[in-house]
């Protein structure tokens, strides 16, 4: 029988959401895309920060007074934070994939939430590094 | 698909390089290179800057004049710059669909991440070799 829908269906990422229930293995895929271009914006801030130090006194001062405004710690570096160590764990979880272990589900959502959990802790860990 | 074919190239010569990988496992294996690189370079370079950011500027420019700040700084700031343009490239490719619009795209982040990175070293060697 001839697929009525044939070229109408919705395909691959628009998926997601409405047509198949969220899934820890797809969420933590676009999580990886997603978190590595948001950290794009994290790389201009940080060679910003370095430019401006390398300037002068004034200069750095005008970046340092943006960029360590609470608004920016709090919604900006706060979330860069979290992302640079979710691409990190997550980017290690996919060099293991590579090298061809860790492939069967179970061991997808184990290392799931092994990546998950650690991201929390490094956050953590980097956050109580960076206050005290 | 009965086509006349007014070519003399094989058709394996007119295929080649049209792939949709283009360039097989070159740029595969370069992210995989920079991935690795980062691992080492990341803890090693969050931990001061985590620490230096919200400083005075003379305690971040003492920071960054230890030659080991430096060093791992220069180093994580590069190899990021191309990382960031080797991942930044597959999201392109996967979403601009327009071959004029993609190549502009694929351009502009090469640039981009050139003078990021580029900006960012210089940046980093001014503060360390000052004095």
């Amino acid at each position: 029988m001839a697929d009525v829908n044939r070229g109408k269906r919705p395909l691959s990422p628009f998926m997601i959401g409405p047509h198949y229930r969220p899934q820890i293995t797809s969420v933590m895929s676009i999580a990886n895309r997603i978190t590595g271009v948001f950290m794009t914006l994290g790389a201009v801030m940080i060679v910003w920060w370095f430019a401006a130090a390398a300037t002068g006194p004034e200069s750095f001062a005008r970046a340092d007074g943006f960029l360590t405004h609470w608004f920016i710690v709090i919604f900006i570096w706060l979330p860069l934070l979290l992302s640079f160590w979710y691409h990190f764990v997550n980017g290690m979880r996919h060099l293991m994939w590579d090298t061809g272990y860790g492939m069967t589900l179970p061991d997808v959502y184990t290392s799931g939430y092994i990546t998950l959990a650690a991201t929390a802790l490094l956050s953590l860990f980097t956050l109580v590094f960076a206050l005290f | 698909m009965s086509q006349q074919n007014t070519d003399f190239r094989t058709p394996r010569a007119r295929a080649a390089g049209l792939g949709s990988a283009k360039d097989g496992v070159h740029h595969w294996w370069n992210q995989r290179v920079t991935a690795i690189a980062l691992i080492p370079l990341g803890i090693l370079f969050v931990f001061p800057f985590v620490n230096a950011l919200g400083q005075p500027h003379a305690e971040v420019i003492e920071i960054y004049q230890s030659p080991w700040n430096a060093i791992v700084a220069v180093l994580f700031l590069g190899v990021t710059a191309l990382h960031l343009q080797q991942g930044l490239q597959v999201v392109i490719e996967d979403y601009v669909h327009s071959k004029p619009l993609l190549t502009a795209a694929l351009l502009v982040n090469i640039g981009f991440c050139w003078v990021l990175g580029l900006v960012g070293v210089f940046a980093v060697l001014r503060i360390a070799l000052a004095g």
